[in-house]
């Protein structure tokens, strides 16, 4: 097996080596009725072209040939080779957790590199490198205020992306924690007045997303007012990172979580992608997952080491501030990577043309007659429309077209039955987009 | 000393600072297409009140600057594809290429979780196919692909106990007993899946204590997890008796598979009384470590967990494959969208290459941790010595009488150009020295290992200093941890001119 580096001579000498008749007697501590006696029953080896034809294979049958205009959490932003061949160098692919600072210098730094530029982004203080995703750093920001607080209830907005709010509700369930959810109103926002009021001496957070799941961006300001009036903390959760190029960034919470596939990490159904909880300097203590810090070695160079590992369960057990152990590593160093390549004019621009594509996009679809917009909130590269029929048949007869329509919104919110969101990138041309729009013309002026 | 240092030999390590003190104003590493309608600022689009004027702190550099500062940060890594990395319990094994590039495929990197399922049959297909290779391998019913890591699997593993204690008995229980060479994910997941954790000692053998079990078990107890092999990289001899205990007081057993690299091909968890158990597809399944993930925990269970599983659940209706997010009984979502994909991927492509052969690679681990218990047994203290499997736990007894700790053996090993072994863990060995070579390594490389190990506990005895002071080939030596813990420095900060 071309993995295997042993010869049957090599593998018959070390037994010989270690005084063993034969492999099984290497086995003889597992008693022997679980001993398995046949071979399993697994698909027979294969060769790596094999591999490779299974796997186009597979690829073939999924949305080759489709335009999306999907978003949602995942979107679909220029990535760069460049960032891809880097992550591929061995030393960064195939290396451990840099527990071992002296021969991990090259991932610490990174890391280090990837806090820094996290918080210039989110406006925090510190950032942590690295939790699975954005919607379990979202839960561990909660659990992190709760520890903060010491109380027991958190608000949180019904514009959370609903997939955020099933893993908020999955972990906390069973922790005595009470969730509080807050509508929106017409413009999209959250219910400012129904929030003041839910807020009280038991809050331990305020929980919002911005953009939010609608793409409308929240009023971060007020919102923390809100909340610090109680003494509760703002938990301010972002899906669409690129976003921060444009939008003012949450400097008023006191814990941003935020997903960061969309600097460089492909869709690939799902993950990996990278979350990463950012926050104030006092609350670095209570703060989940790994952390890099600059120190000095024994003739005093400039390194970098993990620390406050007193927070992590490998130290602290069941008094941990989280159980992560393994990350998602060489994902925050593809972010990273992409982060420096796009640099401030970078951002800047890809922010810019989001902008612009979504606006076009909100444009063409609003001449459609019986199209309008659904909230009336600022946007950054999402936004919800309100059809005359259904989506789902709009996006049925899309599909007819090679195109994967909007999301129906009308799955995770009853009252939101007609109303779909609508992605737009850098990636999309305009062509696309007119393609789109005239589709969605010629749908809903055929006779229901 | 230094000519007895084999593989090792020194190379030229460049200085680079960080990105941030490279930047110039004006330089970018990539430009985009040009947008093609029309053109929109932020303060325009957005109002003042939301829009930004750009990222202060952000580094401005070019392409090749970015090239360069990554790989020469890459070249200060230690990483598998250098030599051997002996970390027991972290399987640090061969990461195959074709891995890489067919997670990277257009078609299976590209896809969105949210398009069509009648568009996503590829991507449910390879799902199909790994829950049924891990069945196979585990002899479990089946179970969830979801869980993003190791820790999350075993949250979501204590999550399905709870739900089906509340539904099957009407409430969740109180404990989870854990032994004391647990690894410390178990007591972390425990107290978050709302569970009061009891540490179990661990008989004189380092096995589970079957006569303790008996008395410590009773209606409060909700499960006990267990590593087999054990964290000592022994079989637990009693691991079906445990079961039973379990099970005649109606509490389950949860079996940590992150030593699994032990067993796939040989025995399975399903096999020995296991109801469900987690699994590191970034150990046991080589998907690459990355410096600290992404890995992936699924988590297989026996039928009576089935309807508690997380959402989404693959089903096939039709012949056609599809997920449910509709399960009544499911504890809940555990993350976002499909789990982590691309990791799935590189997993299957690694079980394929094997197929039923997967049990000579586990053959292969349990020869080469055996062949170095051999050669190293003679210099190095054993607190338990029962067979070893695919790790071999030694102490620092001897060489600690001249003040050489595993800490200093492991910082030694550096410069005889082998990554550590896992120091200090497990607890229940004080000073342990935890090596788990993997299938991966020939016996050359084993060989020197080997020579570097007897060469250290010369070096522990005659020149001690040698060693607790070591490495002495690095960039950098015994970084202060204890200052950078003290007063935290931890991003980067322009200086401030004129203060």
């Amino acid at each position: 097996m071309r993995y295997l580096p042993k010869s049957t001579a090599e593998r018959r000498d070390m037994l010989a080596a270690i005084g063993s008749k034969s492999i099984e007697s290497l086995f003889a501590s597992i008693p022997e009725q679980f001993r398995l006696k046949e071979p399993l029953r697994l698909p027979a080896a294969m060769s790596e072209q094999e591999i490779i034809d299974y796997f186009r294979a597979r690829a073939a049958e999924n949305s080759g040939g489709y335009t999306s205009f999907l978003g949602a959490g995942i979107y679909n932003h220029l990535r760069s080779v460049v960032t891809d061949s880097l992550i591929q160098r061995g030393e960064f692919l195939t290396s451990y957790t840099p527990y071992q600072a002296e021969i991990s210098q090259g991932t610490l730094q990174a890391i280090f590199e990837f806090q820094t530029l996290m918080c210039e982004l989110t406006g925090m203080e510190v950032a942590n490198a690295s939790m699975w995703d954005g919607s379990t750093a979202t839960t561990e920001a909660v659990l992190m205020a709760e520890r903060l607080t010491r109380r027991h209830r958190v608000v949180v907005a019904r514009s959370l992306h609903p997939e955020y709010r099933q893993v908020l509700d999955t972990y906390t369930r069973n922790l005595g924690l009470h969730i509080h959810e807050i509508g929106f109103d017409a413009s999209g926002q959250l219910d400012m007045p129904r929030l003041e009021a839910a807020i009280d001496k038991e809050t331990a957070a305020v929980v919002v997303q911005s953009p939010n799941f609608f793409g409308v961006l929240e009023q971060v300001p007020q919102l923390a007012e809100l909340a610090h009036a109680k003494g509760a903390l703002l938990v301010v959760s972002i899906t669409e990172g690129v976003s921060l190029g444009a939008v003012r960034p949450p400097a008023e919470a006191d814990i941003v979580a935020m997903e960061t596939q969309s600097f460089g990490l492909a869709p690939s159904y799902g993950g990996p992608y990278a979350g990463v909880i950012a926050t104030r300097d006092r609350f670095v203590r209570q703060m989940p997952g790994r952390l890099a810090g600059e120190t000095v070695d024994s003739r005093g160079r400039r390194g970098y080491v993990l620390t406050l590992a007193t927070r992590e369960q490998h130290i602290r057990r069941e008094k941990a501030t989280s159980n992560i152990c393994t990350n998602q590593a060489l994902c925050a160093l593809a972010v990273t990577i992409h982060l420096c390549l796009l640099g401030k004019e970078g951002l800047k621009e890809i922010a810019a043309q989001n902008l612009a594509k979504a606006r076009f996009t909100l444009d063409q679809l609003e001449s459609i007659p019986g199209v309008r917009r659904a909230f009336s909130g600022p946007f950054f590269n999402e936004f919800a429309v309100q059809f005359p029929r259904s989506v789902k048949m709009v996006n049925h007869e899309l599909l007819r077209k090679k195109i994967i329509g909007p999301l129906p919104l009308g799955s995770s919110y009853a009252d939101l039955t007609k109303r779909a969101l609508f992605c737009v990138t850098e990636t999309t041309s305009r062509a696309e987009i007119e393609r789109m729009a005239a589709a969605v013309r010629e749908i809903l002026s055929k006779p229901v | 000393m230094t000519e007895r240092i084999k593989k090792a030999g020194r190379h030229i390590s460049q200085n680079e600072g960080l990105i941030f003190e490279q930047s110039a104003p004006g330089k970018r590493g990539v430009e985009f297409p040009p947008l093609d309608v029309p053109a929109i600022d932020a303060r325009t689009a957005l109002g003042a009140a939301y829009a930004r004027e750009g990222v202060a702190g952000f580094p401005e550099v070019s392409e090749i600057e970015v090239m360069r500062h990554f790989t020469r940060l890459s070249t200060w890594n230690y990483a598998i594809d250098l030599g051997m990395y002996p970390l027991g319990s972290c399987t640090m094994k061969y990461n195959p290429r074709v891995n890489e590039f067919v997670a990277r495929l257009d078609g299976i990197a590209t896809e969105h979780p949210y398009q069509p399922q009648e568009l996503s049959q590829g991507c449910l297909k390879i799902l199909k196919l790994l829950l049924e290779c891990l069945a196979e391998i585990t002899g479990m019913d089946t179970g969830t692909l979801e869980p993003a890591a190791g820790a999350q699997g075993e949250l979501t593993g204590l999550l399905l106990i709870r739900a089906y204690l509340e539904d099957t008995q009407g409430r969740p229980r109180k404990k989870v007993l854990i032994p004391d060479s647990a690894h410390g994910t178990n007591p972390a997941t425990a107290v978050i899946a709302g569970y009061e954790v009891e540490n179990v000692p661990s008989d004189e053998r380092g096995q589970i204590d079957i006569a303790r079990l008996k008395q410590i078990v009773n209606s409060d107890v909700a499960g006990m997890m267990v590593t087999n092999p054990s964290t000592l990289g022994v079989f637990e001899q009693n691991i079906a008796e445990a079961a039973e205990v379990l099970h005649a007081h109606g509490a389950l057993l949860y079996m940590d598979g992150a030593n699994m690299n032990a067993l796939a091909g040989v025995a399975r968890p399903g096999d020995f009384g296991v109801d469900v158990m987690h699994l590191n597809l970034h150990k046991t399944f080589s998907t690459p470590h990355g410096g600290g993930g992404p890995g992936a925990g699924p988590v297989m269970v026996k039928k009576i967990l089935e309807p508690y599983l997380p959402i989404p659940v693959l089903e096939e209706k039709d012949g056609r494959l599809a997920l449910d997010n509709q399960k009544r009984k499911s504890i809940g979502r555990v993350r976002a969208f499909g789990g982590n994909f691309g990791v799935l991927v590189r997993a299957l492509a690694y079980t394929l290459a094997y197929g039923p052969g997967i049990r000579q690679a586990t053959e292969d681990a349990v020869l080469n941790a055996n062949y170095i218990r051999k050669k190293l047994e003679d210099v190095y203290d054993m607190p338990f010595n029962s067979p070893s499997m695919h790790e071999v736990v030694f102490s620092d007894a001897r060489q600690k009488k001249n003040g050489v700790s595993t800490m200093d053996i492991a910082k030694r090993l550096i410069d005889y150009g082998f990554h550590p072994y896992t120091t200090a863990f497990p607890l229940i060995v004080p000073g342990a020295m935890m090596i788990e070579p993997t299938e991966s390594e020939s016996r050359q490389e084993c060989d020197l290992f080997v020579d570097a190990m007897r060469a250290i506990a010369e070096e522990a005895a005659k020149n001690p200093e040698l060693v607790k002071t070591a490495p002495h080939h690095t960039r950098v030596s015994r970084l202060d941890e204890t200052a950078a813990a003290r007063k935290p420095v931890l991003r980067w900060k322009p200086k401030v001119h004129g203060s």
